[in-house]
């Protein structure tokens, strides 16, 4: 199916994305950036489906937006926000940093207006129907050893957090 | 204009580029822990974000299989990150990041 009015929704979630990134680091409650955080991942998942990756939108709603900042929403209720919302928010190296970040984004404008001409104009066409096939057939088949490291990873992760959370082992 | 009309791979990676600044002056500048994880995790998803325009831009799938390690990683980063924060609050009693100096110069 050949899709409709990709320019007006590209700009829009586009903009949602970026209006909750800054949201995100500029809002002094933690829990109002961890709210516009879930709206730019929520965007985000859009915009990997315009780019014919459904499962990877899928896995990013569930797992980013379900699980990740729900994580995170709760160690927000964990800690206490209350005295570190009175104080300023920023560091005192925050010119340093923003000069940093400046430099950073002139490097990107360089880059890509110097180098925008490598990029094919056209994307080609990908067949749609078994996105999900597909990559399961990678991820079991060519990224086997990576799939398992990941899966170690994850396990280790998992020990590492109950070990630091925990008050005495 | 006829450019900003067609979408090609270009315009999602100045977006993933610009995701990816904001994500660099939140974790500069912030002194909350938590706003600070939560803009590593503006960073990765730049990243993301790139990795499936690039596997658009060649029609393979290796870019998205790709994005799929790189959210579990996010998910193993941020485990263990917010067990830090738990840890961290309960010796200091504030989640001020400038406040972790032991090893300063």
């Amino acid at each position: 199916m050949a899709p409709v009015a990709t320019p007006f929704f590209f700009y829009l979630l586009s903009g949602i994305m970026l209006i909750g990134g800054i949201l995100v680091i500029t809002r002094k409650n933690p829990v109002h950036s961890a709210l516009a955080l879930i709206v730019t991942l929520l965007a985000q998942a859009s915009i990997y489906l315009m780019l014919y990756a459904p499962f990877v939108a899928g896995v990013q709603i569930i797992l980013y937006a379900g699980g990740i900042m729900v994580l995170f929403l709760f160690v927000i209720m964990l800690v206490n926000i209350d005295r570190s919302m009175q104080e300023r928010q920023f560091n005192s190296q925050w010119v340093v940093g923003l000069v940093a970040a400046t430099a950073l984004g002139g490097l990107f404008i360089a880059v890509f207006t110097k180098g925008k001409d490598i990029f094919p104009e056209h994307a080609l066409p990908i067949v749609e129907s078994d996105n999900t096939q597909q990559i399961a057939m990678r991820l079991y088949g060519q990224y086997m050893f990576a799939f398992e490291i990941a899966s170690l990873l994850l396990l280790v992760a998992i020990i590492g957090a109950v070990v630091m959370a925990k008050k005495r082992i | 204009m006829e450019s900003m009309l067609h979408i090609t791979t270009l315009h999602y990676l100045v977006l993933g580029a610009a995701l990816f600044l904001l994500g660099v002056i939140g974790v500069l500048t912030r002194r909350n822990v938590v706003v600070v994880l939560m803009s590593i995790e503006l960073i990765l998803n730049a990243v993301n974000l790139n990795l499936v325009a690039f596997s658009r831009m060649w029609g393979g799938l290796h870019g998205q299989v790709f994005a799929i390690f790189v959210i579990t990683d996010a998910a193993a980063e941020a485990a263990v990150g917010l067990g830090i924060l738990i840890a961290f609050f309960r010796n200091k009693e504030t989640v001020n990041i400038d406040e972790v100096n032991l090893l300063k110069w």
